[in-house]
């Protein structure tokens, strides 16, 4: 299980560092074993952030990430290569994911040296084949190939592959569909559903609600650094309660309804939030003084927490 | 009326021959129609747009008319076609984030855009002011420099300006594939509302997204692989679509609602034909799975009901 508590990181920005970009901000929520969890938000909510927190290629400002119940922070050294054999990530563009002067099979060959120094060459060999059959591509035609002869969709799923061979338990899948085409990423995302049959855990991070809602148990809405509302995944999206969720659920362009002309999504023009404040203030409809404070996120039903004082008055 | 287009063919220029991005494109858009154009990438779609405005190497034209309200548009002549452009038949382009030049004031740049149109700016100044309303911008913007507006703002300040002229086609290509949800929803409807308003007469859409069209389109058109597949009203394109690549892709679509442990949805096996030398005969045969002999032709965009154009022989040819 990995868990994240008060996940925080703050960005030095401006000329000299001098102003601060609060990236993430207490962010709170758990991936269970076997259990796909979607992290939905707009461009610069932080979503990514996260990602990259849990792989260690940021730092933290704050706040503690642990898998089962080991702190990732404090991973240094062999540890922190043990750590690389569990958890892995695979991200949007797979063209820039490769070297274009190696094949792109180097990166098996990578994982072979690094990782399984001591495994006989053919064994792996077998084994590379056997993942790249799991992935659904058929070794004869992607093995021995230059990165610009493969397609989009080969070669994310050769990242795929990737990290299977490592026998991790956690994937982070960050926007990893949106650079394929509509006839192929549906089959990326089947792959990832069959993945988690065998009892990988995947945070799959994306800005596509459809997609989310498809393959994902439980989902965790962010909105600027905060978690807005989080929970089973048919909650929130049947019921969104938080006035950002209901906002974007009722902007997703949808093939079985036409937009509902009567909800007005432009920003509103009101005086700035406080900086301590909801996040959502001065875009929020129902926004009144109390939102001067960060709310908290509240259990509002089982397994559905939402981050709005509105609600949580209504609620209690 | 409208706008036609008659088997319009373009190929990309390169140094291992022509790439056959567009084949015999016939179809029309009437007055006040917004019409849709989808299709994967690398399909023509906006080789397709980008034609109609703009035809400058490495594209190279090689057969077919196009027609505005009955007079021909000479697309293959650079110069000729500065009389149409922005007047006649104007473009949102993908790249709306950057259209701006960074260093002059919004207003400015407006200013010397329209006067190298001689059109005087302070006459057309109310109507742009009326226009930025509408988009809801406010009028200080034209004081302002581009990096000062969010991708949102930007975007909508490129559509008030390809549009200040009144033209009768707009094209807008992929305008909503760099939002975020909440502004990809204002930028349609605010499209509609150039439309309503009549600040453009008709429009061609060009995205990937055919959610996006179900919502705002009149008529969507379906591309594969260079080659028009199948054009219709949205509602027939959604509900009842015939062409089996359309069929296949309408079917991919993950729809909010449906979950994969409930409804499992499928791809399309196989990937799109290199346009370098692509195959004979209908270029979807290799991926189709009702393919059969005949397919080895390549099939006619005929109509098989009214406003309805397919082309695939199990639907027109002889046993369809």
């Amino acid at each position: 299980m990995l868990k994240l508590v008060e996940a925080t990181k703050i960005y030095r920005v401006g000329t000299f560092g001098g102003r601060e970009l609060h990236a993430v901000s207490g962010v709170s929520f758990e991936v269970k074993d076997g259990e796909v969890v979607s992290l939905i938000g707009e461009s610069g909510s932080g979503k990514s952030t996260i990602g990259k927190m849990i792989l260690r290629l940021v730092s933290m400002s704050g706040g503690t990430i642990s898998l089962d119940g080991t702190d990732v922070s404090t991973l240094k050294g062999e540890s922190l290569k043990e750590y690389y054999r569990k958890v892995q990530g695979v991200f949007q563009d797979p063209f820039s994911s490769y070297n274009p002067i190696f094949k792109a099979d180097r990166i098996f060959q990578v994982i072979h040296d690094e990782f399984y120094p001591a495994v006989d060459a053919q064994v792996w060999n077998e084994k590379v084949e056997k993942t790249l059959k799991d992935v659904g591509l058929n070794p004869e035609q992607v093995l021995n190939k230059f990165p610009h002869q493969l397609s989009g969709g080969q070669l994310q799923r050769f990242l795929i592959a990737r990290a299977l061979l490592l026998d991790i338990k956690f994937l982070v899948a960050d926007e990893i569909i949106s650079m394929l085409d509509a006839s192929t990423r549906i089959d990326v995302l089947n792959l990832l559903a069959d993945l988690k049959k065998r009892g990988l855990s995947i945070l799959f991070i994306t800005h596509d609600l459809s997609l989310a809602n498809y393959i994902s148990e439980r989902a965790v809405i962010l909105y600027r650094g905060c978690v807005a509302e989080m929970g089973v995944t048919e909650k929130i999206f049947q019921s969104p309660r938080h006035p950002y969720t209901q906002m974007l659920m009722a902007s997703v362009p949808r093939l079985d309804q036409k937009w509902d002309q009567r909800i007005n999504v432009e920003s509103r023009s009101a005086p700035a939030g406080h900086p301590d404040g909801c996040v959502y203030f001065d875009r929020c409809p129902l926004a009144f003084e109390k939102c001067r404070q960060r709310p908290v996120p509240v259990e509002i039903e089982s397994d559905h927490f939402v981050a709005c004082w509105k609600v949580s008055e209504a609620h209690a | 009326m409208g706008l036609q287009v008659e088997n319009l063919t373009i190929y990309y220029q390169t140094l291992r021959g022509d790439v056959r991005a567009l084949e015999n494109a016939t179809f029309k858009i009437d007055g006040g129609e917004i019409m849709g154009l989808a299709g994967e990438s690398g399909c023509g779609k906006t080789t397709l747009g980008h034609s109609l405005i703009f035809l400058a190497p490495p594209m190279k034209y090689v057969s077919g008319r196009v027609t505005l309200h009955d007079a021909e548009v000479p697309i293959w002549d650079m110069e000729k076609m500065n009389e149409f452009r922005f007047r006649e038949i104007s473009i949102i382009p993908q790249y709306a984030m950057n259209a701006m030049n960074p260093i002059r004031k919004i207003g400015k740049m407006t200013e010397e855009l329209l006067r190298a149109k001689k059109v005087d700016f302070k006459a057309i100044l109310p109507e742009l002011k009326r226009r930025l309303d509408l988009v809801k911008l406010p009028h200080e913007v034209l004081d302002m420099y581009p990096i000062e507006l969010s991708g949102g703002m930007k975007q909508r300040m490129v559509m008030v300006l390809s549009t200040l002229l009144n033209p009768s086609l707009l094209i807008a290509d992929e305008i909503t594939s760099a939002l975020d949800v909440a502004s990809q929803k204002a930028v349609a409807e605010m499209l509609v509302e150039f439309r309503d308003q009549e600040c453009c007469n008709s429009a061609l859409v060009i995205t990937h997204d055919i959610s996006i069209l179900y919502q705002i389109a009149d008529s969507i058109l379906i591309m594969y692989a260079g080659q028009l597949a199948e054009k219709a009203s949205t509602e027939t394109i959604i509900h009842s679509p015939r062409h089996p690549y359309t069929k296949l892709l309408i079917s991919s679509l993950p729809e909010i609602g449906v979950k994969y442990s409930e409804k499992q949805l499928t791809g399309i096996p196989g990937k799109p034909p290199l346009l370098l030398d692509p195959p004979t005969g209908c270029r979807f045969r290799d991926r189709c799975p009702v393919a059969f002999a005949k397919c080895a032709e390549v099939p006619p965009f005929v109509e098989i009901e009214r406003d309805h154009f397919v082309a695939c022989w199990k639907e027109t040819g002889p046993d369809a």
